[in-house]
């Protein structure tokens, strides 16, 4: 044996089409005009962001549309510092989970608006309990990224 | 139950950068070492169970197809199991449910993975929803930093003391690792080392998280009358096992007093009739990709109260010659092929109550907990083994 082992390199690369249902659907239409909404459950009474048509708790199916706030906590964050295959933006950047006033489970978006150079000055802007508000992007597709990020508010 | 199970061999490879091996051949050198643990051969093996990660971590869908020669598994009942972290424990859990069933006497199971053939992180990211949650999760190491941030603050933990426990945790796996003949990272570290290491995901730092590592790890369970039969001489039998899993949408659990941790737990204690975990466990291989995260473990397994796990490494109850040494191959920290990973505990945990762990054994160790986390953050498996079947 020559004591050698060869690499062999290549590249899986496949599309995809992913069906929404119409309740992410309309979830999504809602952000075109800068409304966030969910779905309470009438037996737990939870208001489920993003919407959805079956409670994970109850299980049972859900269509009571309520719109939550703009504004909300922060729940926790991170702020990413390292790349990855895939990734949506240049590190270092801010993501958290944020529970909007009105809904019951929190949503995980990116944290903005505030100086990354230093991580320790950052921690002290960024803090968990702290108010944000959703900051939309002019041009709105109808996807989760139509909120650019949330943003602390003073 | 209708029938005891015991661990009666483990196989594990050296883990790293395995270009010197294919896939199949690695997992071969993990399955050879089994037998030769056990002294039994692949025609004795009546079942086998396999797992890793999603497949596109090495670019190979259904691997366990691919792995059938190097498993002995032709001609043999085979089926793959895959919770993401969690994959090596529900693993385990599934050969034991083969043989606890009564169906098999005889069952191996091996997990593997090549963290170094693809994008580990990446791969991550796609084990979240297109629609809602995958921009937001990046890997593992934002999805448990913001666990570890939320943990501290829930408790009001000054944040230099949980810095400086992190620290210490992470420098005891890297001592514990440098004795584990199949350990990863061997590099020997300090608490400076760690506090100065560069942010990965704020604020946790590159010496508080594990590397992705190539590597397998097979285990051989049998029942009862299959250990008397063969004359097995030091069987390891499982006690207890617990899991527990969490809703799809990362913010709808409490990652804190995290449910799927507590049940598990509880399920696999009240199976091995254990009441206070400090006192009758002697040894836990606590999965432990974080620093951070095995702290958050240890209040959520019932070690110490709520916002106390800080105490556990400040008084060294959790270090070699505490109360309850954890993680004594070096962790999960040292050590990471993730389809491997919670096999790699278990099997830690058996050489540790076998006598059988050499240089890294806790003296006097006869019962044990190995666990592993998974999904996004959302799987939770212990189990529990021990020397004696009582």
């Amino acid at each position: 044996m020559s004591g050698q082992s060869r690499i062999l390199e290549g590249y899986v690369s496949l599309p995809y089409r992913w069906a929404m249902g119409e309740t992410t659907t309309r979830f999504f239409d809602e952000f075109k005009n800068k409304k966030i909404m969910g779905t309470r459950c009438g037996k737990c009474n939870r208001v489920l962001i993003p919407a959805r048509s079956f409670c994970s708790h109850c299980f049972d199916n859900v269509d009571e549309w309520v719109e939550v706030g703009q504004e909300g906590v922060i729940k926790t964050w991170v702020a990413v510092n390292f790349s990855y295959e895939g990734q949506p933006k240049e590190p270092p950047y801010i993501l958290g989970i944020i529970e909007l006033d009105g809904a019951d489970v929190g949503l995980p978006h990116f944290i903005g608006g505030v100086p990354m150079d230093d991580f320790d000055e950052l921690a002290k802007k960024v803090r968990i309990g702290e108010k944000v508000r959703a900051v939309w992007k002019e041009s709105r597709e109808g996807n989760i990224l139509d909120i650019d990020y949330f943003e602390p508010v003073d | 139950m209708t029938q005891a199970v015991a661990i009666i061999g483990t196989g594990q490879t050296e883990c790293g950068k395995r270009d010197d091996v294919s896939y199949p051949e690695l997992i071969h050198e993990a399955v050879r070492r089994a037998f030769e643990a056990s002294g039994l051969e692949a025609e004795d093996i009546e079942a086998v169970v396999s797992g890793s990660m999603p497949p596109a971590m090495e670019g190979v869908a259904n691997p366990h197809l691919y792995w059938v020669d190097a498993m002995g598994a032709a001609n043999k009942p085979l089926i793959r199991t895959a919770t993401c972290g969690s994959t090596g424990m529900s693993l385990a859990h599934t050969c034991f449910y083969h043989v606890a069933s009564g169906l098999f006497d005889l069952v191996m199971v091996i997990g593997a993975e090549k963290m170094y053939e693809g994008d580990p992180q990446g791969t991550m990211a796609t084990v979240a929803d297109p629609f809602f949650q995958r921009p937001f999760l990046a890997g593992a190491p934002g999805i448990f930093s913001l666990q570890s941030n939320e943990w501290a603050h829930r408790y009001g933990l000054e944040e230099k003391r949980v810095r400086m426990a992190a620290a210490q945790l992470s420098v005891r796996n890297h001592n514990d690792a440098l004795l584990n003949p199949y350990a990863h990272i061997k590099v020997k570290t300090t608490v400076e080392d760690v506090l100065a290491s560069r942010v990965i995901a704020y604020p946790v730092r590159m010496l508080d998280v594990c590397p992705g590592s190539d590597g397998a790890c097979a285990l051989i369970m049998a029942s009862e009358k299959m250990v008397k039969k063969l004359g097995i001489k030091t069987p390891a039998w499982v006690r207890g096992i617990g899991y527990c899993g969490e809703e799809a949408f990362f913010g709808e659990g409490d990652k804190v007093v995290w449910q799927s941790a507590i049940n598990a737990a509880k399920g696999a204690y009240k199976q091995a009739g254990i009441s206070n975990p400090r006192k009758e466990l002697d040894v836990a291989e606590v999965y432990n990709p974080f620093t951070f995260q095995e702290m958050l473990f240890y209040e959520c397994f019932g070690f110490c109260d709520f916002g106390k796990a800080c105490e556990l490494v400040e008084q060294e109850v959790v270090m070699k010659g505490g109360d309850l040494p954890c993680d004594p191959s070096g962790g999960t920290l040292c050590t990471n092929p993730i389809g491997a990973t919670g096999l790699q505990r278990t099997a830690e945990i058996v050489l540790q109550v076998t006598k059988k762990a050499g240089e890294r054994q806790i003296p006097g160790a006869k019962t044990g907990l190995a666990h592993a986390m998974g999904g996004l953050d959302q799987f939770n498996g212990v189990m529990i083994i021990s020397n004696t079947l009582q």
